[in-house]
């Protein structure tokens, strides 16, 4: 019998948190994410760790500040309409150079939008998580094992990179059930945080944990040090995966839960003669646009599936260049595409 | 590999029936996953689940035409009935389904589940009794494998329990 | 021999406050208190937003700056994660008791073993003369031009009195820095902050009514004169909480 454990995402996410070293959590009850909560909740006075309920989820973002500016490894996790709120501390966060985890199980919006699975929060992710000139690492897991070993991953980058990084997930991934195994997964080398505001002891200048810099010159320095960063993530932390797109006529774009269902699309697609492949961004920032790039050259066409009205499939075609025709396929609402509804789109297309 | 629906309603124990067809695939090293469709009420509206138990890793965790489909009342039984694919089966809770299927390219099983459970004292485990009748008509696991499976994960503390649960298996796994 | 020196806790930075603003008898009041202690190395600071925001370059412990309003939430943190640490916030009134309000209210009932030093002058002084929460009923800002309207602009909001309804709360009281006998009361006043916090009692406030002179339009010593005048007897000062007393003597 084999060691996996069968559990829910948002359990998932707060067991491997725990595995990753995480012993604080600040966070607001969501639907559908109340389960990461929970767990913490529930494991964290087991392992000598806090799970605090913030008043809001614009309290509980900045007790995440607070908490990463000791160098203490932190979390929180909310759903759409909750992240929306915790902007303004993110880009904080950003702005302070501070490691931290955020998780997003997304449900549809607009406004209280619904509680179903959802992929709309695609732009708020990659684009505008607050405020100034900024990105964070976006990693999005496409099964409960992926979870698990992203959320480690999550802490990791965050350190190493000094930046927060968020698990962008959605409300199927948060609520399925699958076996996993927090074993499988080897830690990355972290380096020392002497920046922390931990008290110095007197052995030290004190540290100051800021994101102000009045002076223009300065604030322009820092943002573009932090874009140099950038740029070195861009080329050496990019994840994607890639099935049967070596011959593909036709390579279907999706990332998360819906790429599970283009995946199974693309296994009827080729029981039917259609030469289909997907590719499967793992980090939606950074994007694997140079991948894409390549395979423009040799693919006749992209078909970018979400659900969404159409987000990351402008990214497709930024990374694409407009060398091959870009097709959109979505569902958006807390809809959730049938395998057929995504077979029939690459039949259309293929053509 | 088996694409699973359970539907009913809310408080009949759909995702825990769910839950053990995963977890025992899981423990005989299977590729499975357990969704739930889930909404703001816990109990009392429709619920159902999918699950999949497979040999190959599982695209879509999402069944919409369902190799099997166990139904617990009316509204899933009109709702899923026709998204049964050829030469699938229906699993039906006749007491609480008085319907039967037009169809002839799948195989339907009535068993009055509810009804089985109120007899012999062990009221609101028909979903284990409808257990019980899938593991007979499709032999997806061993009898006592998933018997052992079922009961293992429940803490001895709750012995009667486990002798609850084996009572309820086996009248499905033995109703003709 | 006594000798006037600057305390430890406070930089060589010079405090880029205006002539005759209590900011940086307050600062040099917190900081005498964390030497008096021994406790900078073990300390750790939040600066808000507001005229104070560069608190973090004035004192000598680690410091964090937080945004708008949401010290005691970042504080919470902080406290969180290294609960043997001392952890303060410097706030002015629109950050803690308009924008902040919540972050506060919880710090309090949560029983959050902080310390929140509270400057209260009654106006928004680094955005230039806006109504605070705690602008005086009919006080002229440059948003409430005609004097604030109750009825247009709704009520100040008496801080302490509040916060010392919380369970949580161990420790509130209001003093002010317009005189040396009120000055050595301050001073007091955070010490026993600190105290609380040391003891892991819970919630310390201490809310201290200062000057604005540029904002309100007058000299030190008028603004002085203003502040009791006018503010003291809206916003008496006092104890309104302390749990290391007991009620029934």
């Amino acid at each position: 019998m084999s060691k996996k454990i069968l559990m829910k995402g948002n359990e998932a996410i707060a067991e491997a948190a725990i595995k990753a070293g995480c012993r604080l959590f600040f966070g607001y009850p969501i639907t559908p994410q109340t389960e990461v909560a929970e767990t913490f909740a529930k494991r964290m006075p087991k392992v000598d760790g806090l799970c605090v309920q913030a008043e809001s989820e614009i309290a509980a973002i900045n007790m995440v500040l607070g908490a990463a500016s000791t160098g203490k490894r932190v979390m929180t996790s909310s759903s759409s309409p909750g992240i929306s709120l915790k902007s303004e501390g993110i880009s904080y966060i950003v702005g302070s150079d501070l490691p931290c985890v955020i998780v997003n199980v997304q449900r549809g919006g607009p406004g209280l939008g619904g509680i179903q699975p959802s992929q709309a929060d695609y732009y708020q992710a990659t684009r505008a998580l607050g405020h100034g000139d900024q990105h964070i690492l976006v990693l999005a897991p496409a099964s409960i094992q992926e979870i698990a070993d992203l959320t480690m991953e999550a802490f990791d980058l965050s350190d190493i990179y000094r930046m927060p990084a968020m698990i962008l997930a959605d409300g199927a991934l948060g609520q399925m059930m699958e076996p996993v195994d927090f074993e499988a997964r080897t830690p990355r080398e972290i380096p020392e945080k002497t920046w922390a505001a931990c008290g110095h002891d007197g052995k030290r200048k004190h540290n100051i944990v800021n994101s102000l810099y009045i002076e223009p010159d300065e604030l322009e320095r820092t943002v573009i040090e932090r874009f140099e960063k950038y740029k070195k993530i861009e080329k050496t932390e990019v994840k994607y995966e890639e099935y049967l797109t070596d011959d593909a006529d036709i390579v279907v774009v999706a990332f998360g839960i819906t790429a599970r269902i283009a995946k199974s699309a693309v296994n009827a697609a080729r029981k039917k003669g259609i030469k289909a492949g997907l590719f499967r961004p793992i980090t939606l920032w950074p994007f694997p646009s140079e991948r894409l790039n390549q395979l423009a050259d040799s693919t006749k066409k992209f078909l970018a599936v979400e659900l969404s009205m159409g987000q990351m499939v402008e990214d497709v075609k930024l990374a694409t260049q407009f060398k091959k025709p870009v097709e959109f396929f979505g569902r958006t609402g807390g809809m959730m595409p049938s395998v057929n509804e995504v077979l029939e789109n690459i039949e259309k297309y293929a053509e | 590999m088996y694409n699973i629906l359970l539907a009913g309603f809310g408080g009949q124990g759909i995702l825990f029936a769910g839950k053990q067809i995963a977890y025992a695939g899981m423990k005989s090293d299977k590729e499975v996953s357990w969704l739930p469709s889930y909404g703001p009420e816990m109990r009392g509206g429709t619920a159902n689940c999918s699950v999949i138990v497979s040999d190959e890793p599982i695209g879509s965790p999402l069944v919409t035409d369902p190799d099997i489909l166990i139904a617990l009342n009316l509204p899933s039984f009109e709702k899923f009935e026709n998204k049964i694919k050829a030469g699938g089966i229906l699993i039906s809770d006749s007491s609480l389904i008085s319907k039967k299927t037009d169809r002839t390219d799948i195989q339907a099983y009535y068993i009055p589940a509810t009804e089985l459970a109120n007899q012999n004292e062990i009221s609101g485990m028909a979903n284990v009794i409808m257990l019980g009748k899938l593991i007979q008509v499709t032999g997806i696991y061993d009898y006592n494998y998933f018997e052992e499976v079922m009961t293992g994960s429940i803490p001895p503390s709750k012995e009667r329990l486990i002798a609850l649960n084996k009572k309820a298996l086996s009248i499905g796994y033995n109703y003709r | 021999m006594v000798v006037f020196d600057k305390p430890k806790a406070l930089t060589d930075v010079p405090f880029h406050y205006c002539p005759g603003c209590t900011h940086g008898i307050v600062h040099r009041l917190v900081a005498e208190v964390i030497d008096e202690f021994g406790i900078e190395g073990k300390t750790v600071g939040i600066a808000p937003v507001g005229c104070s925001v560069f608190a973090y370059n004035y004192f000598n412990c680690d410091m964090i700056e937080a945004p708008h309003g949401r010290a005691p939430a970042v504080a919470t943190g902080v406290k969180r994660a290294m609960p043997d640490n001392f952890v303060f916030t410097y706030q002015g009134d629109g950050d803690l008791a308009a924008i902040g309000t919540a972050e506060t209210v919880h710090v309090g009932a949560r029983g959050e073993n902080i310390t929140i030093i509270f400057i209260n002058n009654a106006i928004y002084g680094m955005t230039g003369g806006q109504m605070a929460p705690t602008t005086l009923p009919g006080q002229y800002s440059t948003t409430s031009p005609y004097g604030r309207d109750l009825k247009l602009q709704g009520n100040p909001i008496r801080v302490c009195e509040m916060l010392a309804t919380l369970d949580g709360t161990a420790y509130a009281e209001r003093v002010a820095v317009d005189c040396v006998k009120n000055i050595n009361n301050a001073k007091k006043a955070i010490r026993k902050a600190f105290e609380v916090q040391k003891n892991k009692l819970g919630f310390s406030i201490v809310e201290v009514l200062s000057t604005c002179p540029t904002n309100w339009g007058k000299t030190p010593q008028e603004a002085l004169e203003w502040l009791r005048s006018d503010m003291m007897p809206f916003y008496p000062l006092g104890v309104y909480k302390d749990i290391t007393v007991k009620e029934d003597k």
